[in-house]
């Protein structure tokens, strides 16, 4: 995959298979905890910032087995083939940049996949278009409740398309006015957020 | 900043615009969003579709997304299914193509046939 954003949109359908009705996507600039020892080094260590992505949904969650399993490319629930590559390329893009793929899940509650990334990784893939991301899983699912947060240690943002749906009333969410002013919505968020923070994003 | 009057005039407008609300059967444009077309750059080819009908202001067809089709060496793949439920498989799109499909297919009614998957598979 070529930015972030296109595994958002990957993994998220997992979600939206899983029977979901609220999903939230979450992308978090955190500074990462000092790591210990090698405290008497002259050298000063230029310590990385971290990108975290989750992807929360409320869906039917998966068992323990099945959980540690998923990061098997030749595990999967879908029935036209036995591979599935969506958990184990995201996993890699993790782990090219310094960071790593975790998945919780509670069988019948939900499930939780967050991926993390060293900011200034030299093989961190960008972000990528997150506003259009989301733009297309609500068309595709108008029905279900979309949570997307941003936060960076000074900032965040936040949006949900149930508040949006209760200014809209009678209008669905997919009336491409709509779609376009939440498009242009989130991009303001992450350029709020993370300008300067991500350096693709100025 | 994008505010919520924003959203309430595009209420407004779009209250107007739907004078008879449309029960009729609609044609569906159903793009292939697994890895496989995801990776192949179906985002691009969905939004293209959405945008057009948009622009056009189509109102019998709607967008939306399934899982692997099942060749997917051939994403990204686009199937338009017809009030008659009739199929066309579109492969190897891209957005310009999308936007030609839209053109032909949905507002002439003539399937763009060098698109489709009998022609790439001969």
């Amino acid at each position: 995959m070529k930015d972030i954003a296109h595994h958002l949109l990957d993994i998220a359908q997992n979600s939206v298979s899983a029977g979901a009705n609220i999903i939230t996507i979450k992308i978090t600039v955190s500074p990462k905890s000092k790591s210990a020892g090698k405290q008497d080094l002259i050298i000063e260590e230029k310590v990385s910032d971290t990108l975290t992505c989750e992807i929360i949904d409320n869906g039917r969650g998966m068992d323990q087995e099945f959980c540690k399993k998923v990061l098997d490319p030749f595990e999967t629930t879908r029935e036209t083939r036995d591979v599935g590559l969506g958990i184990p390329l995201l996993k890699q893009s993790c782990e090219l940049a310094g960071g790593k793929l975790s998945i919780n899940s509670v069988p019948y509650e939900g499930t939780t996949v967050k991926a993390e990334f060293e900011i200034d990784h030299i093989d961190r893939i960008p972000l990528g278009d997150v506003a259009g991301t989301v733009k297309m899983l609500i068309i595709a699912n108008p029905e279900i409740t979309w949570n997307i947060k941003f936060s960076s240690p000074e900032k965040e943002f936040g949006l949900n398309t149930c508040e949006i749906k209760h200014y809209l009333e009678d209008i669905p969410l997919n009336n491409y006015d709509v779609l376009v002013w939440i498009e242009q919505k989130i991009n303001e968020g992450i350029r709020e957020v993370f300008g300067g923070v991500l350096n693709e994003i100025s | 900043m994008k505010s919520v009057e924003e959203l309430k005039a595009i209420r407004e407008k779009a209250l107007k615009e739907i004078s008879i609300r449309d029960n009729e059967n609609k044609i569906r444009i159903v793009v292939g969003m697994a890895t496989c077309g995801i990776a192949a750059g179906a985002k691009s080819v969905m939004n293209a579709f959405a945008e057009e009908l948009a622009k056009r202001n189509i109102n019998n067809a709607t967008v939306s997304m399934t899982g692997c089709i099942g060749i997917c060496r051939l994403e990204p793949i686009a199937e338009v299914i017809g009030v008659d439920g009739e199929k066309t498989t579109y492969v190897k799109l891209d957005a310009e193509k999308a936007r030609r499909i839209v053109a032909e297919h949905i507002v002439n009614q003539k399937p763009v046939v060098e698109y489709t998957i009998g022609e790439a598979e001969k």
